[in-house]
């Protein structure tokens, strides 16, 4: 008796299969709706309380939010009297005759009337851009990035900034204003701030000293700073050091300050990645003879990249909301302009508020919601390509 | 093996490049250390062109480090290692130009997973020998016929089994034309049923003069294609020879314990 077989009690040792077993659809409770029901939302007790608390305040949510938001708000009126109970005599919500009023106010700031349209053009061509470069099977890309990274900002400068041999008189910074603002400040941030923040933390990463001193020390001071502090160093502390003559515009002076506090942030995001990538993905390029710049560019970043892309989306997000602090240094970004749109004797009432909040919320939502969107979306995309 | 040979020949980009040296990697008095821990000690060798060198010893005993050296995927303390004329040394450009005509193999495969099969094989030539991006795809088809992989180009390495995604590396190394070929213990990360159709690519290779360096556990392998096995243990060499007499007569007594672990 050999070892195998032993004192066991072997109930059958010889098996030979004489028919393969067809595949069957899995049972009726694993598909459909209310598999997925089941599944998803009922599967444990605490899931299943989950789901009612969810439910619970979502019914108590949304009603109120429709009720304020349509059905008592008011759709004309030319003052304050159109909202205020007192004069209408009924349940008032949203008071939304101040923001179409206002609204030029909010999108414009101040910039002058007759020169809007060069505003407008700017949107349009940074659609065109953002749409060029954020469709994947858009044709000709490669010419995209050209207009987006070298026209654009060009064009834009022209455009909004003013260029009198042209006949386009200058518009001073001071007098921009509201989503212009907003947008100029976050778009300047977030095309920045990545090749800013690869950058750093290539040069964190380095073995050259010096480089790596450098970058570390530059990531650590902006990143053990407040955003506001920044800012003020900006605005304040510059014009002490610069002849006035010399001295950069305010807004300038605001952009520089948050693309390089968003940059110490995205280099961590990516050092993050780099980190992440296995050493032998190092090695099988270096045994191919690839350079530094070529591993990086070729091997490395695209991997980097693509598994930090959540973390970059979350450093975009934060860097859309955190634009709204360059009012400190007395910028007219949007949410400011409602700040001062709000407290207009014309339209004081006590829905007022709540009204601009509302807009402003809306806004910050859609594009930070889009932003989040897109990246999923990206995400999905990549994993497919990779078959994994 | 035949239609392999057959194959290869008929090919017009498919030719092996010919080393510049009789010599193909020389190391003399090579050491090396990990902070404190001595991997490499006083290692003499020297490879001719086409010879075909198996390195085998226990884990631990330096050989993947030692071939790791002649590439600088590893730097040496002390000692040279000239590579096909050219000595290491810390000029980064002598380097990168070892490494072009040296290919490398390694135990986890290293693919890229962001690029197919087919990217994958043409990165290299591509960027580094300035191929036109066709002719690279040519070559590139050719050697993967050759490892017998052809219609696996357009997939992500992801996609492929063990067996198949080291025979990409193979292929991805030898699209640089490489005069010397290292296999960092290419069939230990594999599931048994792969083991061969990487063993194939490699003995195929042999055949067709390729000098290579090869660090295994494969003993049946090192008996068919070795020219020389080498036995290293604690960082040294400690025996080095034919095959037939090295399994037959091995004379140092860690080798003979090392034949009586494996092979029983």
């Amino acid at each position: 008796m050999t070892m195998a077989e032993g004192d066991l009690a072997v109930t059958e040792l010889h098996f030979v299969r004489d028919r393969a077993i067809a595949p069957k659809p899995p049972p009726a409770a694993m598909t459909g709706a209310f598999g997925w029901v089941r599944a998803n939302l009922l599967s444990t007790p605490f899931n299943i309380g989950l789901t009612l608390a969810i439910v619970l305040l979502l019914a108590w949510a949304i009603p109120e939010l429709i009720k304020f938001l349509l059905v008592d708000a008011v759709w004309s009126g030319t003052d304050r009297d159109a909202c205020r109970e007192i004069v209408q005599h009924r349940e008032i919500g949203a008071c939304w005759p101040f923001v179409w009023e206002r609204l030029p106010y909010f999108v414009y700031g101040s910039y002058p009337i007759p020169q809007r349209w060069r505003v407008d053009a700017f949107f349009a061509m940074l659609a065109v851009g953002v749409a060029w470069m954020l469709w994947l099977e858009a044709p000709r890309r490669g010419l995209g990035a050209f207009y987006f990274f070298i026209v654009l900002p060009l064009a834009s400068f022209i455009l909004l900034h003013g260029f009198p041999l042209i006949g386009l008189p200058v518009v001073d910074t001071v007098l921009w204003g509201g989503v212009l603002v907003t947008i100029v400040v976050a778009s300047v941030g977030i095309v920045l701030s990545l090749p800013l923040g690869i950058l750093l933390a290539l040069g964190r990463r380095s073995s050259m000293p010096t480089v790596n001193l450098m970058s570390t020390l530059f990531i650590e001071f902006v990143r053990g700073v407040p955003l506001i502090t920044v800012l003020f160093m900006a605005s304040v502390m510059l014009p002490l050091f610069v002849p006035q003559e010399y001295e950069p515009d305010k807004l300038l002076r605001a952009l520089i300050g948050i693309a390089l506090f968003a940059s110490a942030y995205m280099a961590e995001v990516v050092r993050a990645g780099l980190q992440a990538i296995p050493k032998g993905q190092f090695e099988g390029a270096m045994a191919l003879g690839l350079g530094y710049r070529q591993r990086m560019r070729l091997v490395i970043l695209p991997q980097a990249l693509k598994i930090t892309i959540p973390n970059i989306v979350n450093t975009y997000i934060g860097l859309f909301k955190d634009t709204t602090l360059v009012f400190i240094v007395g910028i007219f970004d949007f949410l400011r302009t409602i700040e001062v749109a709000r407290i207009d004797p014309k339209w004081a009432t006590p829905v007022t508020s709540t009204t601009g909040y509302a807009v402003a919320a809306m806004f910050y939502l859609a594009f930070c919601y889009g932003m989040s969107r897109y990246a999923r979306a990206m995400e999905a995309r990549l994993a497919r390509g990779d078959g994994q | 093996m035949g239609s392999d040979m057959a194959e290869m020949h008929s090919s017009p980009h498919l030719k092996s490049s010919k080393l510049e040296t009789p010599v193909a990697v020389e190391m003399v008095k090579v050491n090396k250390w990990f902070g404190d821990f001595h991997v490499l000690r006083d290692i003499d060798l020297k490879v001719m062109g086409g010879e075909r060198i198996v390195i085998c010893g226990p884990s631990g005993s330096g050989k993947s480090t030692m071939i790791r050296c002649i590439n600088r995927l590893e730097e040496h303390q002390s000692g040279r290692i000239v590579v096909d004329g050219v000595e290491l040394s810390n000029d980064l450009k002598r380097i990168d130009e070892v490494r072009r005509e040296v290919g490398m193999v390694f135990q986890h495969f290293n693919l890229f997973p962001h690029l197919t099969v087919l990217q994958n094989c043409t990165l290299a030539p591509i960027w580094v020998r300035k191929m036109p991006k066709k002719q690279a795809e040519e070559v590139a088809l050719a050697y993967l016929a050759r490892v017998k992989i052809p219609e696996q180009a357009g997939k992500y390495p992801g996609q492929l089994s063990g067996g198949q995604q080291q025979r990409v590396a193979i292929a991805r190394a030898l699209c640089m034309s490489p005069k010397i070929m290292l296999f960092d213990e290419p069939t230990s990360a594999l599931d048994p049923e792969m083991v061969k159709e990487v063993l194939d690519t490699m003995v195929a290779l042999a055949e067709d003069g390729m000098t290579m360096l090869v660090v295994t556990h494969e003993m049946g392998f090192a008996r068919e294609v070795a020219n020389r096995i080498v036995f290293m243990d604690d960082g040294q060499i400690v025996e080095a020879n034919a095959p037939r007499e090295f399994f037959a007569h091995p004379q140092h007594e860690r080798t003979k314990l090392f034949l009586s672990q494996i092979l029983r």
